[in-house]
């Protein structure tokens, strides 16, 4: 019988190990896998990439193994809202790729579809074309960006089946879809688990072929920027 | 006199058709969204993964799963669909976007664009800007003509690092309106008792100037 499910995120992440690639979900607070960020935190492991569009705040999310000095590269789009990360960049102990936000979430999904490497336009004539390829298609100038492929996935998710099937909630979805592709084992960690068939097949955003590890843990769900209307 | 920033929103909302697609940047081109013509009906897309942005939730319905890409809590209209990032740049990349309002650090005659790095300052990173200019169907750029340190912003060629080459269309400042052709910036309209002169004397780029120039209808 398949059971993707384990016990615990401390579980899920135990072979997580010192200088490998994590490609994470989330956008900004929203939809991050902050509890297997919070397991990584204890378990120690040092020298990580991380793929990821931000970076956390200093005291949640991914600010959180920055903290800790467990990362050694980001690869992001947007980093603005981390006073730490700012700090560990400026002096030199954090290696910082930035990458336009929409070739981030190709790159995920190509390299999650065996596809090494596409054009796009985004960058051309920019310093992220710097050292790249790039092509005239029709007339319109394009940069070649290559797929990203990790060691692991750590994604967040509403709701999953022990095959590891997954449904994602409004905005929360995000980068998550694509970082579940991108990793040669992806962990996501979920709202609630439910029987298998309860899924509607024809709602399923992740099919469980990607999955390989789901772990049932309640979010805090922190928000950045709380707006209401007056 | 320049416009008040409320000004600009309005002359930036007369940008928007009945049945656009349309992505608003951060700062004064979210403010468009408030701005809205009458009979307009406009879909506002957020780049984290929505199409049909509503206006900020009441107190009792604001969720954490719901954001836009400024990262505050937001609500959506009926008809309103979700979508992961690698459909939402996907939609913008493929010209689907029909108009997208950014705001910019300086603009070239050209159309290049600068709006995301300041060397020495500190980097936070380009988020979706790149994308955004390169991919969507036209570009409107809202900015202040000057800095408040009086330099120019309007420029024969961009001085900052650039988030895209030859991208934006239309620049709606605080004193003018310009469009980017092959020849330079062609003066579109001016705000209220602004004079052409002064609008050359606050550009560096080639301004071009023919007949009467406008004054906008705000």
């Amino acid at each position: 019988m398949i059971n993707k499910v384990v016990a615990s995120a401390e579980e899920a992440v135990k072979d997580i190990k010192d200088g490998m690639t994590l490609v994470v979900g989330g956008f900004g607070l929203c939809g991050i896998p902050e509890n297997l960020i919070e397991a990584l935190v204890r378990r120690g492991v040092k020298g990580l990439t991380c793929v990821s569009n931000n970076a956390g705040v200093d005291d949640w999310g991914l600010g959180l193994l920055l903290q800790t000095h467990q990362v050694r590269k980001m690869v992001s789009s947007y980093v603005g809202e981390n006073a730490e990360f700012e700090r560990q960049f400026l002096s030199g102990e954090l290696e910082v790729e930035f990458v336009p936000q929409g070739t981030l979430a190709e790159r995920m999904r190509a390299g999650g579809s065996g596809i090494p490497a596409f054009f796009t336009p985004a960058g051309y004539g920019t310093q992220v074309a710097e050292g790249k390829e790039t092509r005239e298609f029709d007339g319109k100038h394009y940069v070649m960006e290559r797929g990203i492929l990790g060691d692991f996935s750590l994604v967040a998710a509403w709701k999953a089946d022990r095959m590891g099937n997954l449904v994602f909630r409004k905005t929360a979805r995000n980068f998550n879809p694509m970082a579940a592709t991108a990793g040669k084992i992806c962990i996501a960690e979920v709202e609630e688990l439910v029987e298998v068939g309860e899924l509607d097949p024809d709602q399923i955003h992740t099919p469980g072929v990607y999955v390989h590890r789901v772990v049932v843990a309640p979010r805090a769900k922190r928000i950045e920027q709380r707006t209401v209307r007056k | 006199m320049p416009l008040t920033r409320e000004q600009i929103v309005k002359r930036a909302a007369q940008e928007l058709q009945d049945g656009y697609y349309v992505n608003l940047g951060i700062g004064i081109p979210t403010l468009v969204a408030n701005a809205i013509p009458e009979g307009v009906e406009v879909i506002l897309q957020s780049e984290n993964g929505i199409l049909g942005l509503g206006p900020f939730p009441a107190e009792d319905q604001v969720d954490a799963d719901l954001i836009n890409a400024g990262k505050q809590t937001v609500s959506v209209l009926a008809g309103a669909a979700f979508f992961s990032s690698a459909d939402s740049f996907a939609m913008i990349r493929a010209g689907k976007i029909d108009l997208s309002i950014l705001g910019a650090m300086q603009v070239s005659e050209t159309g290049d664009i600068a709006n995301w790095m300041i060397p020495g300052a500190m980097v936070k990173g380009m988020g979706g800007a790149m994308d955004l200019v390169a991919g969507a169907k036209r570009l409107v750029v809202t900015m202040e003509h000057v800095s408040k340190k009086g330099e120019r912003k309007l420029l024969k060629a961009c001085t900052l690092p650039l988030t895209g080459v030859g991208c934006v269309n239309r620049i709606i400042t605080d004193y003018a309106v310009l469009d980017v052709t092959p020849q330079g910036l062609k003066l579109v309209e001016l705000a209220p008792s602004v004079t052409v002169e002064q609008v050359r004397e606050l550009t560096e780029a080639t301004l071009l100037v023919e007949g009467v120039v406008p004054e906008m209808a705000l």
